[in-house]
């Protein structure tokens, strides 16, 4: 198998966790890993050296945001699996760490997951969002602080009633 | 949260928590935090974020990979795609036989339905038609009914043939082709630079579907079921460009084959 190859291969568990993540739908995760897996695989030609991992999670980045375009577009009613959301702890009534995330923009989703989840550096997630660095660490910030607020059970809406 | 004189800025606080900070910087921040709770508070709970993360998705890094990502599989199915297509040249007038299945191959984890057969079947009609200048059509575009009607027959349901003019898309006219399940409407549209796009439309006891993407080397296609008929429209492999016309005709054909509905 070429280096390249290799390369791809030993990134797919790392790919999977990541659109798991992102997606929050194990199905739709190795889709979207399949496909970027495949576009990676026919660009082989076009890739002379480098971080073949930091360039599969901008592939992966960008087809979860095209799939998240068409699904505004049309939306499509996925239940949401509660099966495993006794594993996340004391977070009762359905304030869980997947839910706290859906309710995030994406853009802000993607900096956190790849900074908390995959590891890695600012540098490389600008990269991979095409964004500078400042951008990434307003994303970041945002994305902590609407987690917080939402794991800490506050409600915008309820709040504006008192 | 931090004021502006602050010795230490939020970007460090989480650089601290991502263990990103630079080595010299740590005493400084550690100091701060244990003077600022609130700023303490933020990392601790910064930290607990992460950790939640990491405990309920960090499991799917180990799971045994399905075969559908198994990369010397994939890295194969492109292969064969590959001289499955110079066959597919060679026989370009048994074209619907011919390379049947090739780009199922790419795809066969992903469906083990109709809907591999079609989409590589409707891909080979698209690269052999779109490239013929004199006789790209059988009946052109300016006899729309007189299509519309003998295709429908001829499949045996009524076919539609979206308006795409919005899209700058002319009707350049269609064509009847031999497909997996039978008779096969093929439609074709031209935008003013030239590109061209077709529609491929034929019977499935498929499942309705929403629009689904699939991408050869230069094409790709979305692909779709709605009541009994299949289609994919294919095009130049421009994600973005294929989609807005893949909607617009999966709009229209699904606003014409729904029933009314109350409101």
């Amino acid at each position: 198998m070429s280096e390249f190859r290799e390369q791809i291969e030993a990134a797919i568990p790392a790919l999977r966790r990541y659109a798991r993540a992102l997606t929050r739908d194990a199905e739709a995760a190795d889709d979207i890993v399949q496909d970027a897996l495949v576009r990676a695989l026919r660009s082989e030609h076009l890739f002379h050296g480098g971080d073949v991992r930091a360039w599969l999670y901008t592939i992966l980045t960008n087809l979860n945001r095209n799939r998240l375009r068409t699904l505004a577009r049309r939306p499509v009613l996925t239940p949401i699996k509660d099966s495993d959301a006794a594993t996340s702890g004391p977070e009762a009534g359905g304030r869980d760490i997947a839910r706290a995330l859906a309710e995030l923009a994406d853009e802000s989703r993607t900096a956190l997951l790849l900074v908390v989840l995959e590891g890695l550096t600012y540098r490389e997630v600008a990269e991979v969002q095409g964004v500078p660095i400042g951008t990434v660490m307003s994303r970041l910030a945002r994305a902590r602080m609407q987690i917080r607020s939402y794991l800490d059970g506050e409600r915008p809406a309820l709040r504006r009633v008192k | 949260m931090i004021e502006r004189d602050s010795p230490v800025t939020e970007d460090e606080l989480h650089a601290y928590v991502d263990g990103q900070l630079p080595a010299e910087r740590r005493g400084t921040v550690e100091a701060w935090l244990a003077t600022h709770p609130d700023d303490a508070a933020h990392v601790a709970a910064w930290r607990g974020q992460a950790q939640l993360i990491r405990a309920r998705f960090g499991a799917a890094a180990n799971e045994v990979l399905p075969r559908r990502l198994d990369v010397n599989r994939l890295a194969r199915a492109r292969r064969r795609r590959g001289l499955a297509i110079a066959a597919a040249a060679a026989l370009a007038a048994f074209i619907a036989g011919g390379a049947a299945g090739w780009f199922a191959r790419g795809a066969e984890a992903a469906s083990p339905s109709d809907l591999n057969r079609f989409t590589a079947e409707a891909l080979d009609a698209y690269r052999l038609y779109v490239v013929e200048v004199r006789h790209p059509v059988e009946v052109a575009g300016d006899q729309r009914p007189h299509l519309v009607q003998w295709l429908s027959k001829r499949v045996g349901s009524p076919v539609d043939v979206p308006q795409l003019e919005k899209l700058g898309l002319k009707l350049v006219g269609g064509r009847l082709l031999p497909g997996p399940t039978g008779a096969t409407a093929f439609f074709m549209y031209e935008a003013p630079s030239g590109e061209r796009f077709t529609l491929y439309c034929g019977h499935t006891t498929d499942p309705a579907t929403a629009l689904r993407y699939i991408a050869g080397d230069r094409n790709a296609a979305y692909y779709w079921v709605d009541g009994n008929l299949f289609y994919v429209l294919s095009g130049p492999a421009e994600r973005e460009k294929l989609h807005a016309i893949a909607q617009a005709a999966y709009d229209q054909i699904d606003a014409r084959s729904a029933p009314p509905q109350g409101g």
